[in-house]
């Protein structure tokens, strides 16, 4: 078990670094940098500019300067926003961030598989093509456009939510409906598949024989069992909320990071850039992690099968 | 599903219900949005229309514009004047910055000498330009002592001029001449955000991109008692459309221009119901001709390229805001000597210099190089884009290109001069009608983007610039913005309008073609 966790850890730190290096010699080859703006500068202005902020040196020398930094979980200060370090930035808008995603998540893991089991224990009667066609629903309109709905039915018309902004938990709601119904919807669909193949199963059959009630049946041995292609799905699904929820924040004025990791391209704010992208870099490859420990725990098979290759590998 | 949906709803209806009673009605508090939170509030460096009115509201210069549109003595209370209105000898009033200290001569005099200082990114400097010897100062001709302002006592400023500026009192209420406080200036590098300083009529008390700017009325400021709101709070919502429906909801008092826009798609139903405000702007939106390369190095092609643009059907088909099409460069609004240098939509004539330049070139129309528009990625611009381009297929029988560009992608390929035809803006940072001429006086400007110079122009400017009879420099800028216009570096396409809604009971706030707002003596009247 520890080799592996070793050799996963080593995975993402060397992931980690090629993100960084990619990301860094992108960013430098895009047109324009931070002091590219509408009334021209005097070339002098901008030499000392590139001076103070270390622009000016060559660009692999820049490079290992910033990997330095990173080591010592330095970001450096942001060239658009005086005053305000990427450190900042990211401990002020990843929280908000945070909650929201975290918000979707629970929206969409526990819709999701209330919709699917539901569906799947009345296969093919009207609650499963009820189920599925919100299911088709979700997965075809896109967040923006749902969001644009929600607050325009809820907050406009009926008066019930706040229209946006961040604060108070009421205004958690919209946005987060928003973001979840994809995932949610894609989650019934793949609880409902596999539900309706466990349920076939002969031990579910030898379970209903020995008497076991059959809400116990459906909770402890078909949904368990079905669960395990949605728990690898929230690994990419974690980060595709938390990094997808740039439309929704700017729709509903929540000043989450997901502004800034896309405001700081078009402002060419290389420090936040970097900061931005390596931040969520290393939270998917987190999530993935903690998704392969979760998958562990609830399909002992996963681990037996990888003490196998394990085992393999040592040879 | 039903029992999901009725929970969903009791949920929202009990939740929804707590906010309600959250929006804030205390008597003199004004809710705004702006559209971004302000990267920079010093006004030194800021350069961006998000930060001004907060600096505006925070700060003032020798003079502030009034509600009556002049200019009025503000921090300063007496002022005498050179015969030639070259030489200016200001007294200052007993003013004090908000955390107490008073505001002294010194204060201007060290503000704008760190402004000049050849390596300071300021992105205003070229309105200082006006005093002596500091364009040579900011280029590092000249040493720092030499700029003509000298503070003689804590109380009294002497400025002087390169030559005389019939608009001085206008330009000094305008962010470029804000003093700092330079008690804190000098000594905290972090000073607008940790500790925020100014001699305005509001004092900024938070400042944090989750939630917002919060100003309350600063008591230390000499006319406190014209300010008659207590607090005004910005909230940061970028989304146009969520922008609206806030302020529909009744929890902003105003919205669109200048804290943001209204939404283009919006503005038809908006119109309709008639609670729109529009405001004519100095500022113009035309197209660029490169005028050093094939094939708008020519005249004539640059001449029938404009003559050929209807400008009224883009006015009145596809901005809808009561814009004027523009034929001339400087925007009515701004100079009353203003008339149409030429006619819109002349396509015969267009049609004809369109040949005579083919003639001229050796050219053949089948051989006609590839002409291409370049805009950054607005719809906005790409739609107009889109007019123009048909316009001139039809005029020309030609084929256009169309190129758009993410901003500063755009940008760094004007710098470069890699564009045939670009689109542009201008709005004026004083208001003079040299602000649309001083960038063609010569190549290195900055901002001469056509790289077009004549120098009858330039010599025309330069004569108007030197003398103080107010006729015969109207005159002297006329003749020069009619050489511009005969040469065409630029084709001129319409002046902007500023639209926005405000709610009845916002009184008094002063808004000006500049794109300047003073909530100065703004009220709320509930």
């Amino acid at each position: 078990m520890i080799y592996y966790l070793i050799k996963k850890a080593t995975i993402v730190l060397f992931s980690l670094f090629l993100v960084i290096t990619l990301t860094f010699f992108l960013m430098h080859a895009i047109p324009g940098d931070p002091f590219t703006q509408d009334k021209a500068i005097p070339e002098e202005i901008i030499i000392a500019m590139k001076k103070h902020y270390g622009l000016d040196k060559p660009l692999f020398e820049q490079y290992i300067t910033y990997l330095k930094g990173v080591l010592h979980f330095d970001f450096g200060p942001s060239f658009k926003y005086e005053g305000r370090t990427v450190t900042t930035i990211i401990s002020d808008g990843f929280p908000i961030s945070l909650i929201l995603g975290a918000t979707s998540l629970l929206f969409a893991l526990f819709g999701g598989i209330f919709l699917g089991a539901i569906a799947s224990l009345n296969h093919l009667k009207w609650q499963d093509q009820l189920a599925m066609g919100v299911a088709i629903i979700g997965i075809s309109i896109p967040s923006f456009l749902l969001a644009t709905f929600l607050q325009y039915i809820f907050a406009m018309k009926l008066d019930l939510l706040p229209v946006a902004r961040w604060g108070s938990f009421s205004q958690t709601i919209l946005p987060s409906l928003s973001l979840a119904a994809l995932p949610m919807a894609f989650i019934a669909r793949l609880t409902r598949t596999n539900m309706i193949e466990v349920l076939q199963q002969d031990y579910i059959l030898t379970a209903k024989a020995k008497g076991i009630s059959s809400f116990w049946i459906v909770v402890r041995h078909s949904l368990r069992n079905s669960l395990l292609p949605v728990i690898a799905y929230l690994g990419p699904l974690s980060a595709s909320i938390l990094t997808g929820s740039f439309a929704i924040e700017k729709i509903f004025g929540i000043p989450g990071l997901g502004q800034w990791f896309v405001m700081s391209i078009a402002n060419r704010d290389y420090t936040v850039i970097m900061g931005t992208t390596i931040f969520y870099s290393a939270l998917l490859m987190l999530a993935t992690f903690f998704v392969d420990l979760l998958s562990c725990w609830v399909d002992p098979r996963i681990q037996f099968l990888n003490r196998k290759l394990d085992g393999k590998d040592a040879h | 599903m039903k029992k999901i949906l009725n929970s969903i709803v009791c949920f929202a209806l009990f939740f929804g219900c707590q906010t309600k009673t959250q929006s804030p009605s205390s008597s003199q508090e004004l809710r705004l949005n702006i559209h971004s939170f302000p990267a920079n509030l010093d006004p030194r460096k800021a350069g961006d229309s998000v930060s001004a009115p907060i600096m505006r509201m925070c700060f003032e210069g020798l003079t502030r514009v009034g509600l009556d549109s002049k200019p009025h003595l503000a921090i300063a209370k007496e002022v005498k004047i050179s015969p030639d209105q070259t030489e200016y000898l200001f007294i200052l009033r007993d003013a004090l910055w908000s955390d107490g200290e008073k505001v002294t001569a010194f204060d201007f005099e060290k503000t704008w000498k760190k402004m000049l200082d050849p390596t300071f990114a300021c992105p205003l400097v070229e309105a200082l330009y006006k005093l002596k010897n500091a364009k040579a100062i900011k280029e590092g001709y000249l040493p720092i002592e030499t700029l003509g302002v000298t503070a003689l006592s804590k109380d009294s400023l002497k400025i002087t001029l390169e030559h005389p500026v019939p608009y001085f009192f206008s330009l000094l209420a305008t962010q470029a001449f804000y003093p700092t406080p330079t008690h804190i200036v000098e000594h905290e590098n972090n000073w607008t955000q940790s500790n925020y300083v100014g001699n305005g009529p509001f004092q900024l008390i938070h400042q944090h991109p989750s939630d917002g700017l919060i100003l309350v009325k600063n008591l230390n400021y000499w006319d406190a008692t014209s300010v008659k709101l207590e607090k005004v709070h910005m909230a940061v919502v970028e989304d146009l459309m969520t922008e609206l429906s806030l302020y529909e909801e009744g929890q902003i008092d105003w919205v669109g221009y200048p804290f943001s826009a209204l939404p283009d798609e919006a503005l038809p139903t908006l119109f309709k119901k008639g609670k729109t405000h529009i405001l004519p702007l100095a500022g113009t939106y035309y197209y660029i001709f490169n005028t050093k390369t094939l094939p708008f190095n020519n005249l004539h092609l640059r001449k029938a390229f404009s003559l050929a643009i209807n400008r009224k059907e883009i006015v009145d088909h596809l901005l809808l805001s009561e814009q004027l099409p523009a034929l001339s460069l400087i925007p009515p609004i701004l100079w009353d000597q203003t008339r149409p240098l030429f006619k819109d939509a002349d396509i015969a004539e267009a049609r004809r210099l369109f040949d005579l330049g083919l003639e001229e070139m050796g050219l053949k129309k089948q051989d006609f190089p590839k002409v291409c528009i370049s805009y950054n990625t607005i719809s906005g611009h790409h739609k107009i884009a889109q007019v123009i381009q048909q316009q001139w297929q039809e005029a020309f029988g030609i084929r256009i290109k169309l190129k758009n560009k993410e901003w500063k992608v755009f940008l760094d390929e004007l710098n470069h001069y890699q564009f045939q035809i670009a689109r542009m803006g201008l709005l004026a940072t004083y208001p003079d009608p040299s602000a649309f001429l001083e960038a063609y006086t010569s190549l290195n400007t900055g901002s001469n983007l056509p790289r077009w110079t004549n120098p009858e122009f330039s010599n025309l400017l330069n004569e108007a610039n030197q003398t103080s009879d107010q006729k015969k420099r109207d005159e002297l800028l006329a003749q020069a913005e009619k050489i511009l216009i005969d040469e065409m570096p630029i084709a001129p396409i319409y002046f902007y309008t500023g639209t926005y809604m405000k709610k009845d009971y916002v009184k008094d706030v002063y808004l000006s073609e500049l794109s300047d707002i003073d909530l100065k003596w703004a009220y709320l009247d509930k």
